[in-house]
Formats: structure tokens, C-alpha cells, sequence
């Protein structure tokens, strides 16, 4: 007999299962996952939590409306694979948005429980269902429409490319993902860290594409190896998609910025973790030797964190965030500030570097910084921070990151210039089709939108491959059979 | 993996490797560079593509190994594979019938000079060439050199072979000698290129340079290969490599590549010591 089913009472005396960790001190001194990931116990606890809403407002706080509550409701039943299932349903890439979804400004933020109590812990759900599916090695390889004859080249391998390639080719079409780097994967790969997210993860989950038939092509630059026009003409694709990301780095323009041992944190993050830095000499690629040094990086979003996190595993001594706003405006996840000041990262609010200074040898030796306090909201809706005058001090440093933000590549647009872009670069598209201004391209994820998010990325990626299949066949898909 | 359809010895330690990369031998012109990644663990390197061959669908780069992952590559052997190549990269040299045109190319340098010295005597230029080396044994490409070239010299800093001096010298004999000249580029060391900016200044003859800063991605994606022109910050990898020689910051850029010095010691250090394990067993 079914055991008596919970009052909502008895749910709400639950309180949030924590999502166990590595003991930070331990943690700083490697690479590894930092948080260890639900038990089956721990998630059915969590899950009991749901009070299973009849309007579930978690829906509509998901950028791409995973059935929330059902699936949650699986894993109470203890039913994982069923759940992960039902996510996989709006989302094909759960492993990852489990673990970098911005959930308290997501599903976690409008969840009833918010208010009075704290949410359901969707995120640590979500990633905790994907994460059993594929460690019980019971990825079900979904079932794939019948040969349509078109084909599709999706430019970059990042979130939005990949879930657009994966769409299309579960729809039928030949899919060829065309990406510039060696590695599949785009920001998952060389951005964010092995400490935040597993490679393996993501290597995991391209693999499964691959079996669904799309192909790979690496080391090929589009605008320069190949043009969008030539993909259409002598290739023959029927349809391109364009998920290129937001690939330039922004400097602040100030003096000393090309002082050695100063970096964007592309460069930085890249030289890590997709060049391997952390292993010079076994890998090739040196990177500044942070050990015993003091290192500061400016900027408040996940790659500052990120960045700053990196420097303190490679044995910085101090690292710190310097962020011009307060806590408060910072865009970073909630989680990653949390775990980065247990692990001794040092935040240095309302500041901001004004000037690098350095040595004889133009090594960076420290960094002129001025307070800053709040003034009146900007255009963004945060107060814009404003200099206090006569307060600059200077911070001893010895390697500096800048994690301002990034512009987008000029590649694509100075080679197809039918493409229309915003005054900003970015693509312009009409957001319910993901369609260009340029017949049979689409684009999405952080060329569009500027740097985002995974999810929005992803997100993009179904909205093109959605429309992409409507244009090649007349007929609109319907994700929800799957 | 890209396979190495030719590889063969043009100097002491410069060599000549022709890899099959049908695409970016479709597509490349004068002046843009493939970044390549000889191994699993290795860095992703930029080097000038030297000359290509679209119907045999290969790319030619001359290599002189100087760091770990130069000598690694000049280890290979036709047959043999290198694991990445990427490209055509960078902004292709801008030629035009400019009249008199001097490329100057220095060591290695003359490789990279060479097929933009093609693409300047193809669009209708008066090509006069100075390719300086060392020492007679390391002068390159001298014959493709004259076939290309209405006038070709060749300095050397010892005095082995040609004009016995640095090709700042000789070009400066061509201006005193009363010649128009029109256009110069000069590809080589920094000090020789800031050398050569300093002889055409005084006379405003359009001169340009490729730079050769650290890169990671060749895309534009990490900023690791700014350099300083005309006190903004250019990325050479989208923006160049070829930039106008009286607005760079050469200080600057000798600067930014001392970066690593210590790393590259340790690891050719690191390289040569498991050679040399290689060799007892
Ligand atoms: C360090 C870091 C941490 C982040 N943390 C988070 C987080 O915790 N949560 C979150 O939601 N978001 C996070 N983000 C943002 C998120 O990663 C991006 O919004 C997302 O990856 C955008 O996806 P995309 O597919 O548009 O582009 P990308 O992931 O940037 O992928 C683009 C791909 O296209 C390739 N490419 C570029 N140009 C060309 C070309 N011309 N030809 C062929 N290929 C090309 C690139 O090499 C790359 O592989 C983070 C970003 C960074 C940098
Ligand atoms: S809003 Fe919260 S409690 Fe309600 S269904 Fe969604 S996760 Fe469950
Ligand atoms: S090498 Fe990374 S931007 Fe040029």
C-alpha cells in the first residue's frame, strides 16, 4: 500500500537539504568539483519539499519552461529516470544548467516557498537527476526522425549551437557544427572551470550528439576558413545557424593595461582550462605563476569569480574581487560568491582601478584604485556607482584580470555583410524565430543578446531549430513528444 | 590530425613542411597565419603561411625551432601528423600597385616576407628584395627570392655572402642613392623592424610590419596579442599581424613577449632533457 500521502504542512517542516561540498580549505588546492552532488536520500527529501502548486510559477521563472513541478514529483517517487526524462523534454543539456543556472533569479526566485520559507532547491534537483541518468549509464539515445534531406550548418559548439544541432538532427536533418577552436564546447569548455563544471560532463553530452548523427568539424573559423556565403553556395546547406558567442574582450582603457601580467580573463580562463595551464610543464601552455602572489580581478560577474577562483588554486596568496558596485548588483550567481568567500577570496567593494602600475621590466607591480559610492539608478536599473574624490589608494598586486565583459567577434559581420547588427554588434534577429536579416540564418545565445547566459543560449538554439525546421519542411515540430 | 605531406631542411634548424589542410589552401592570402598545435598537450603556435597549393590542397609554413613546441614540429617527418591546424587567420596583407616596392625580410622573417613580395610583383610593383641573415648558412628561400624580385640582396651581419652588414644598411644605400621608393615592408626580428621604421621615417615612405606578439586562440577571443598602435590597443591576431611601422609600440611589444621567457626555458629545458633520455635507450 502506497504510504499516506504528506500534508503540506509536513513538506514545509522540511528544511533544505544543503548541497554537500568539499571542505574549502582542501578545496583551493585542486581542481575538482567543488560541490559533491545530492545523494538519492538527500534528493527525495528535497524534492518531498514541492508543494506541488496547482499554478506552478517555477515554470514560468525558467527561461525554458522545464515542467518543473513533474519532474520534481518523479524524484520524490523516486522515479530519477522518469524525471530526467521529463526535464530533457524542454531541456537537453540539464548536467550543465544544473550546475550554472542562476537559479535564485530564475525558477528558485519565483518558487512560493520563497517568500516565507526558502525554495525548493530546483537547480541541485535538476542536476542531481541528469547526474544519476548518466552515472547509471541510462542516457537513452532519443529517438530520431526520419532523414529529411536538408542540411544544416550550426556555426560555434557553445550552449546555443549545440542545442539547436542537437534539435535538428533529432528532427532529421544532417547537422554540421562548425567550430574555430580544437575543442567542442565553446564557454563550457574554456571558460568555466573544471572546479564548476566537469569536462567530462560536457564531453559526455556532445558525445550523445554525435551519435545522433551530427558531425563535428574543429579548427575552422567561419568568416575566414570558410564564409557563410560559401556554405550556402558551393556547400549547399539549406540553413545556418549562428552561435558564435561573445568573443572580445573588453579593456578599461586605462593606463598600464598592457603591463605584463595582466589579462582578460579569456586569456586567463583559457590558458587554464582549455590550454591546461595548471599542468605547465606537462602541458605546453605556461601561465603567470600565481603561487605566493597577490592577484586581483575586477569584475562581479561568474567569470570574475571564475577567474579569481583559478588564480587562488593556482596558489595565489591573495585574490581578490574588485568590483566597482556592491555585492548586491553583482551579476554573479549567488552560489559562486557564497563558495568563493569561504575560500578565502578577498572582495573589495566599490572600487575601482584607475591606473596599473610597474617595474623597470614592465612587470605589473600594483594597482591605483579610487572608492566608489552608489548614486542614482542608471539605465540598467543599478545605482551607477560614482568616484569619491581624493580617495585613491594604491593595492600591491602582482597579476591583474580584467573580467569586464566582451563585444562580439567582428569575423562573421565583416565577411557577410547582409547580416544586419545593432549599433552594439551584436546580431539583430526577430526573437521569436531566431531569423536573421539574411535568408535561411538564424542566430542566437550571447552573439544576440550580448554575454548571457547558458540557459538563454540554449533556450535560443530550440527557438532557430524550431523555426529552421518549419522553413525546411512546412511542418512545426512538437518538442513536447519527445 | 593533418598530415604532413613534405618536410625538409632549408638552413641549420629552419625547415620547410608542407601539410595537407585543403581548406585554408583554398582560401589563404599573402600575410595571414594558421595557428598550429603539433600534440595533445602542445600550445596552439601561429605561423606564417609561406606559400600553398589549392589544388593539392596543402599549406606550406617554415619553421625555426627555437622553443618546444618549433622543435618538436621540426622533429616531423613527411608521413607523420600534427594533431591542430586552423586558418587562414589575421587580416591579409593589403597590396596595390604601389611602383617601387622594398620587402626586407630577416632570418626566418624572409619566409613570412616571401609571399607577400609574390602578391606585390603580381599587382604590377618594381619588387626590389633584402634578405638578411646571420651567417651565409642561414640565408633562406634565395633563389624564390630572385625569381620574384627585380633587384634581390642579401646582407649577412658577418659578412659571408652578399652585402657584408644589417639590411638597415642597404635599404638606407637605396634611399641615398636618390630612388623613389614607394612602399617598404619588413618582417623579422623587433629590433630589425624598429630599426627599419627608424630609416624610413625621416622620409614618410609608407612602411609596414608584421608583428609577432604571444597568442592563444588567433581569433580575437583572449586579447593576449594586443599591441600598442598609435596608443590604442589593436588585436593582432583579427586586427593584423601587418601594421603600419611609424604607429607601433615596439618597446611595448618587445616587452609583452618577454613574458614567458622563464616558462619557455623550463619547458625546452624539460624538452631537451627527455631527448636526451630518448638517445641512451
Ligand atoms: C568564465 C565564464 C563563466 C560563466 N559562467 C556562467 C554561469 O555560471 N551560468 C551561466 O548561465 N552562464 C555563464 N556564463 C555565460 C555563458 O557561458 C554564455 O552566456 C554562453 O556560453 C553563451 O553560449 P553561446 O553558445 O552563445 O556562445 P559560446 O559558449 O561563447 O560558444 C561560441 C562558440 O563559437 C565558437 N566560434 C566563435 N566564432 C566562431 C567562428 N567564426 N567560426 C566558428 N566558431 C566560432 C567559439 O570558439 C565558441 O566555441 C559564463 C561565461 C564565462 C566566460
Ligand atoms: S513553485 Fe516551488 S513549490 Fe511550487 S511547484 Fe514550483 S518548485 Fe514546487
Ligand atoms: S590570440 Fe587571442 S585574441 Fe589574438
Amino acid at each position: 500500500m502506497d504510504p499516506k500521502p504528506m500534508t503540506t504542512k509536513e513538506r514545509l517542516a522540511i528544511p533544505r537539504q544543503a548541497m554537500p561540498a568539499q571542505d574549502p580549505k582542501e578545496r583551493i588546492h585542486n581542481f575538482r568539483e567543488v560541490n559533491l552532488g545530492y545523494t538519492p536520500e538527500l534528493a527525495q527529501q528535497e524534492a518531498m519539499r514541492c508543494i506541488q502548486c496547482k499554478d506552478p510559477v517555477c515554470i514560468k521563472g525558467c527561461p525554458v519552461n522545464i515542467k518543473i513541478d513533474r519532474f520534481i514529483k518523479l524524484v520524490a517517487e523516486g522515479n530519477f529516470l522518469g524525471a530526467a526524462k521529463k526535464i530533457k523534454e524542454d531541456n537537453v543539456l540539464p548536467a550543465i544548467c544544473g550546475r550554472v543556472c542562476p537559479q535564485e533569479d530564475q525558477c528558485e526566485k519565483v518558487c512560493v516557498l520563497t517568500k516565507k520559507y526558502t525554495p525548493v532547491a530546483i537547480g541541485n534537483l535538476e542536476r542531481f537527476v541528469a547526474d544519476y541518468e548518466r552515472e547509471q549509464g541510462k542516457i537513452e539515445l532519443p529517438d530520431v526522425k526520419p532523414a529529411s534531406g536538408k542540411k544544416v550548418a550550426v556555426i560555434g559548439s557553445g550552449p546555443a549551437g549545440l542545442s539547436c544541432a542537437n534539435d535538428l538532427a533529432r528532427l532529421g536533418h544532417s547537422v554540421t557544427v562548425f567550430e574555430a577552436l580544437h575543442e567542442l564546447g565553446g564557454v563550457l569548455m574554456y571558460g568555466i572551470p573544471e572546479f564548476r563544471l566537469p569536462k567530462d560532463i560536457v564531453k559526455t553530452e556532445i558525445e550523445g550528439m554525435k551519435k545522433l548523427g551530427v558531425k563535428f568539424v574543429t579548427n575552422t573559423v567561419v568568416g575566414r576558413s570558410v564564409t557563410i556565403d560559401e556554405l550556402m553556395g558551393e556547400e549547399h546547406f539549406d540553413a545556418i545557424f549562428i552561435g558564435v558567442g561573445a568573443g572580445l574582450p573588453w579593456f578599461m582603457g586605462i593606463p598600464g593595461e598592457n603591463l605584463l601580467g595582466v589579462y582578460s580573463a579569456n586569456e586567463f580562463l583559457t590558458r587554464v582550462n582549455l590550454m591546461k595551464a595548471y599542468d605547465f610543464p606537462r602541458s605546453d601552455t605556461p601561465v603567470f605563476d600565481c603561487r605566493g602572489k597577490n592577484v586581483a580581478v575586477f569584475g562581479g560577474g561568474n567569470t570574475a569569480m571564475d577567474a579569481v577562483r583559478t588564480a587562488k588554486r593556482l596558489g595565489a596568496e591573495h585574490a581578490y574581487i574588485v568590483y566597482r558596485r556592491s555585492e548586491a548588483e553583482m551579476p554573479a550567481r549567488a552560489e559562486e560568491i557564497h563558495n568563493a568567500k569561504e575560500e578565502g577570496i578577498e572582495f573589495l567593494l566599490l572600487m575601482n582601478p584607475v591606473e596599473f602600475t610597474g617595474n623597470e621590466e614592465q612587470w605589473l607591480t600594483g594597482v591605483k584604485c579610487i572608492r566608489m559610492e552608489l548614486g542614482e539608478p542608471d539605465e540598467s536599473g543599478r545605482r551607477k556607482p560614482v568616484p569619491v574624490k581624493g580617495s585613491e589608494f594604491l593595492l600591491p598586486v602582482d597579476m591583474a584580470v580584467i573580467s569586464i565583459g566582451n563585444g562580439s567577434n567582428p569575423l562573421i559581420r565583416q565577411t557577410t555583410p547582409d547580416i544586419e547588427v545593432s549599433k552594439r554588434d551584436t546580431i539583430v534577429v526577430d526573437i521569436n524565430t531566431m531569423a536573421t536579416s539574411k535568408e535561411a540564418v538564424y542566430a542566437g545565445g550571447d552573439i544576440v543578446t550580448g554575454g548571457a547566459t547558458v540557459i538563454l543560449a540554449m533556450g535560443a538554439g530550440r527557438t532557430a531549430a524550431r523555426a529552421i525546421h518549419e522553413k525546411l519542411t512546412g511542418t512545426a515540430p512538437n518538442f513536447n513528444e519527445w | 590530425m593533418y598530415n604532413i605531406v613534405s618536410a625538409i631542411f632549408l638552413a641549420e634548424n629552419i625547415k620547410k613542411i608542407e601539410i595537407k589542410a585543403p581548406r585554408i589552401a583554398k582560401k589563404r592570402k599573402a600575410g595571414q597565419f594558421v595557428m598550429i598545435r603539433v600534440s595533445e598537450n602542445g600550445e596552439r603556435i601561429p605561423l606564417t603561411i609561406a606559400d600553398s597549393d589549392p589544388e593539392k590542397g596543402t599549406v606550406t609554413i617554415i619553421v625555426q625551432g627555437m622553443g618546444k613546441s618549433t622543435i618538436e614540429l621540426n622533429g616531423k617527418e613527411a608521413g607523420e601528423t600534427i594533431h591542430d591546424i586552423v586558418g587562414p587567420l589575421g587580416t591579409p596583407s593589403h597590396i596595390e600597385k604601389f611602383g617601387t616596392a622594398v620587402s626586407i625580410g630577416g632570418g626566418v622573417g624572409t619566409a613570412i616576407a616571401y609571399p607577400t613580395a609574390v602578391a606585390l610583383k603580381k599587382a604590377g610593383n618594381y619588387v626590389i628584395t633584402i634578405n638578411g641573415a646571420r651567417t651565409k648558412d642561414l640565408v633562406i628561400l634565395e633563389n624564390e627570392m630572385k625569381a620574384v624580385s627585380d633587384e634581390a640582396y642579401i646582407t649577412t651581419d658577418d659578412g659571408s655572402y652578399g652585402f657584408h652588414g644589417f639590411v638597415t644598411q642597404k635599404l638606407q644605400e637605396l634611399i641615398d642613392s636618390g630612388r623613389t621608393i614607394d612602399y617598404v615592408l619588413a618582417i623579422g626580428p623587433i629590433p630589425m623592424m624598429r630599426a627599419v621604421a627608424e630609416v624610413t621615417r625621416p622620409y614618410g615612405i609608407p612602411t609596414v610590419v608584421s608583428l609577432n606578439p604571444v597568442m592563444v586562440d588567433g581569433t580575437g577571443m583572449c586579447g593576449g596579442c594586443r599591441v600598442t598602435v598609435e596608443n590604442e590597443i589593436r588585436f593582432a591576431c583579427v586586427d593584423g599581424p601587418e601594421f603600419d611601422a611609424h604607429k607601433v609600440d615596439f618597446k611595448n611589444l618587445s616587452d609583452r613577449n618577454r613574458m614567458y621567457l622563464g616558462e619557455e626555458r623550463q619547458s625546452s629545458e624539460t624538452a631537451s632533457h627527455k631527448c636526451r633520455i630518448g638517445h641512451q635507450q
